[in-house]
């Protein structure tokens, strides 16, 4: 059976005004309902440019972006957010708040100008919470919570807005094993349980090749290889990316990468 | 129950504004005493609608430039507001109506000269850049109107600067009907921008992420902000702190959503102002100080006071 199609991004070209050269190159990338697809690559690969063209935040020089069969660019800021959940980078917290408050602004897409939030509302927001074991947290502020804790409430607001697809841009960035294993397993179940296609940008060669179906591999803005995790991260072709020596070996049945030391015999 | 404790401040603050004067006006003669119905009461609602418009700017421009510790005078407006009323005062343009007009056409020039500067990075109104580009009009404004004050003669002189010090000595029925009428556009615009406001605390991008449309949002938040501003320089001159302090006091009891902010900011600006207009009036009385000496002297302490707990925190 074919999954649904939720992400269409074709032949994407992509340059900042006045850059020499092109951020992004006929770029290729399909994600479907229930499949994480990750995008790897190295600092300045064109990861995160790749994201804002794929949100229509940045209109492509060439190629076609399409979201659910419509062209990125004639989607409101407010139906993309229907559809599409995104915990972005960073974030800043101006002013202090609560888990439940900032989980609750997820729901903007769905507010009229004047409305209050309705039962609906508050439910999908209980659900999130509960989705992302954080109910309990759900009074605390912001300011207290540890960075796992923090990073799985940002999920949760993005499944406040009850998405099709959730975009994750380096989410596991400065958590300790423990924090990066669970939000791993979290998008995994909810790709696999709620039929989520998720959009995983990472740093994170090894996890990526053991929860993603698909892996985006990018260097300098051009696809360097697209498909299953052990037909992409060969030596050859990490190495060449990441200019690095490494070793690859399996572990159950997923690639695993091994950067070298410098001054052995690979260099 | 914070909201009725807000209507009985507003209340007792406008019955002050018009018990309070020089002139002794027996309670049971209010009503029909021809000071309170000319004088008073036309003043104590100008300072309310004027307090309220700054109060409300103010809370919205912090929110918009990412930034608790802004005021509406950090746009600039004001020095905008105060060149045009000093040249018209060194004009000799005689007419009840020139200063606020010619302070008015001030603050609006001052205001496209700040937004253009805004949009210098590009097609996106940047709000760090705003303040950037209101700190120096207003610096480049100021100078010039020192100049023009240090020229001119020593009556005009002190005329220029009570009206740059602000004070609500010029209310008149028809500029409280004038800012009845001017105010409400603006003041809705930013309370339907209450949510996306909410969301442009976590950051531009985030905010996108939720739904927002940042850039028009951003837009529809300045200029909205900025007329009221102009409109109240233009009637009552500079008074600072009234949009920093209120706005914090109101987030006290009413936390950070716009929602409830921007009007419960209003309701509290208008009674602050109103207030310290009673205070401008009685302290020295016969004579009168400047209101915004008032709201200064009130709003700096308050002001460290903030600054020192945000810093802390």
């Amino acid at each position: 059976m074919d999954r649904e199609l939720i992400l269409d991004v074709r032949g994407v070209s992509y340059r900042y005004p006045g850059a020499p050269a092109d951020a992004l190159e006929g770029v290729n990338l399909a994600v479907r309902a229930g499949e994480v697809h990750a995008v790897l690559g190295p600092n300045g690969s064109g990861k995160t440019t790749l994201v804002r063209v794929a949100l229509g935040l940045a209109r492509p020089a060439a190629g076609s972006v399409m979201i659910l069969g419509r062209a990125a660019g004639a989607w409101s800021r407010r139906a993309i957010a229907r559809v599409v959940g995104v915990v972005a980078q960073r974030e800043d917290n101006l002013f202090p708040q609560r888990v439940r408050e900032t989980v609750l602004l997820g729901r903007y897409a769905y507010l009229s100008l004047w409305g209050t939030e309705a039962a609906e509302d508050h439910a999908a927001v209980d659900r999130a919470l509960a989705r992302c074991d954080v109910s309990s947290l759900a009074n605390r502020w912001i300011w207290t919570l540890s960075g796992g804790e923090y990073q799985r409430v940002r999920l949760a607001r993005a499944l406040a807005q009850e998405p099709k697809l959730l975009v994750l841009d380096e989410p596991t960035a400065s958590l300790d094993v423990r924090h990066e294993m669970q939000l791993f397993e979290l998008v995994r179940a909810l790709a696999d349980r709620d039929g989520l296609a998720v959009l995983l940008i990472t740093h994170h060669v090894n996890l990526a090749a053991r929860f993603a179906d698909r892996v985006l591999l990018l260097a300098d803005g051009r696809p360097a290889g697209d498909g299953a995790p052990a037909d992409v991260l060969t030596r050859e072709t990490v190495e060449r990316v990441f200019a690095w020596p490494v070793s690859i070996a399996s572990f159950e049945g997923r690639p695993q990468m091994i950067p070298l030391r410098h001054g052995k015999d690979e260099i | 129950m914070r909201w009725l404790g807000l209507g009985v401040v507003v209340a007792a603050a406008l019955l002050l504004a018009v018990v309070l004067g020089p002139a002794h006006v027996p309670l049971a003669d209010l009503a029909t005493s021809e000071v309170v119905r000319s004088l008073r009461l036309p003043r104590a609602l100008l300072a309310f609608l004027v307090g309220g418009s700054l109060a409300i700017a103010g809370a919205g421009l912090q929110a918009l430039v990412r930034n608790p510790l802004a005021d509406p005078s950090l746009l600039g407006l004001s020095g905008g507001a105060g060149l045009g009323a000093v040249l018209a005062i060194a004009l000799h343009v005689n007419s009840p109506w020139a200063l606020p007009i010619a302070a008015f056409a001030g603050a609006l020039g001052a205001m496209a000269l700040v937004y253009r500067l805004g949009l210098v990075g590009g097609a996106e109104l940047d709000p760090r850049i705003l303040i950037l580009a209101g700190v120096a009009v207003g610096a480049f404004t100021a100078a010039v109107t020192t100049a023009l004050v240090s020229l001119s003669d020593a009556a005009e002189l002190r005329n220029a600067f009570l009206w740059l010090w602000g004070g609500l000595s010029g209310a008149s029925w028809d500029n409280v009907a004038l800012l009845c009428v001017y105010a409400p556009l603006p003041v809705v615009v930013l309370l339907a921008a209450a949510r996306p406001l909410d969301l442009l605390a976590l950051g531009e991008e985030p905010a996108r992420h939720l739904g927002a449309d940042v850039e028009s949002v951003k837009r529809r938040v300045y200029l909205a902000a900025s007329l009221l501003t102009a409109a109240a320089v233009a009637v009552s001159g500079v008074i600072g702190f009234v949009g920093l302090v209120v706005p914090h006091a109101m987030r006290l009891l009413w936390g950070h959503r716009h929602r409830p902010l921007l009007p419960a900011a209003f309701l509290g600006g208008g009674a602050l102002l109103a207030l310290s207009d009673t205070v401008a009036r009685v302290a020295v009385a016969p004579r009168e100080l400047p209101v915004g000496i008032v709201t200064a002297l009130i709003g700096v302490p308050v002001f460290v006071l903030l600054l020192r707990k945000w810093t802390a925190s």
